[in-house]
């Protein structure tokens, strides 16, 4: 799976998203992370891992602390596909509204033979 | 009504946006299922070579040729269409193979404007093959809500 897929994949997950959203505010140990959920510590950590490999979080080297910490780059190449894409949206409503507004003067589309 | 876009994401990764036509639902309609209209808007203003097949399993794919020269190819296949309220597609970008969205489509009429709306779900391997559960709980709206906030100070 490529980058922007994998990042697509672990965002996919409300949990996680949650997780990142916590993270957001500053790094954070898996038993702090783990707190508001009503899920094993083990169900946590594997979430980590998805978020970890998906470039999304980076984690401490101390071994019993790890604390982890967001990673902001891959949610910017999401947010980057998702601006170009609704650019590119606006910007074909846009000519649509326009080619509405001209057929509807011109006649029906059954009438109109300019092309 | 604005006849601006406006872009949300509700949900998960759905991407929804919404426009108000000033014009009747089935002219909209009949603006997205036919070539000779299609190449009119779909292009943003630049050629575009168009091929539509408009049935439920059909395909299309567009080639939008920019003015510095490149050509952007898009495609995908019909999956579901109900004249002239609801059409369903997927969408790929062969700039970015792999990446396909499923693209719903719902068009209402009120007062002679029609209100298009446009959900896009970016198509996970995830999802396709059914492991990942859809759909989000009450309590993870918020925090989730916190991070569309952080994706939109992002961009």
């Amino acid at each position: 799976m490529d980058r922007l897929s994998e990042v697509f994949s672990a965002l996919a997950d409300p949990t996680r998203r949650a997780i990142l959203a916590r993270l957001a505010e500053g790094e954070a140990t898996v038993n702090q992370l783990a707190e508001p959920f009503p899920i094993s510590l083990q169900a946590v950590s594997k979430h980590l891992k998805v978020l970890e490999r998906a470039g999304l979080i980076t984690r401490g080297k101390e071994a019993q602390w790890r604390p982890c910490r967001l990673d902001a780059g891959p949610l910017r190449e999401v947010a980057d596909w998702v601006a170009a894409y609704e650019r590119f949206w606006e910007q074909r409503y846009e000519h649509l509204g326009e080619y509405l507004q001209k057929l509807q003067k011109h006649g029906t589309p059954q009438e109109e033979r300019d092309e | 009504m604005s006849d601006k876009l406006t872009v949300t994401m509700p949900s998960d990764l759905d991407v929804k946006m919404v426009r108000v036509f000033d014009a009747p639902r089935a002219l909209v309609f009949e603006a997205h299922s036919k070539c000779e209209h299609i190449k009119h808007w779909w292009g943003r203003g630049n050629p575009l070579d168009c091929e539509l097949d408009f049935r439920p399993g059909g395909t299309w794919r567009f080639v939008e040729h920019a003015p510095d020269g490149e050509a952007y190819a898009f495609h995908g296949e019909f999956r579901e269409i109900q004249a002239p309220e609801r059409i369903v597609q997927t969408f790929e970008f062969e700039g970015m193979p792999g990446h396909v969205c499923v693209e719903t489509l719902e068009l209402t009429e009120e007062g002679g404007k029609t209100t298009v709306t446009s959900v896009t779900r970016f198509d996970t391997k995830e999802e396709r093959d059914g492991m990942v559960a859809t759909g989000m709980s009450d309590g993870a709206g918020e925090s989730y809500d916190a991070l569309d906030q952080y994706l939109a100070k992002l961009s």
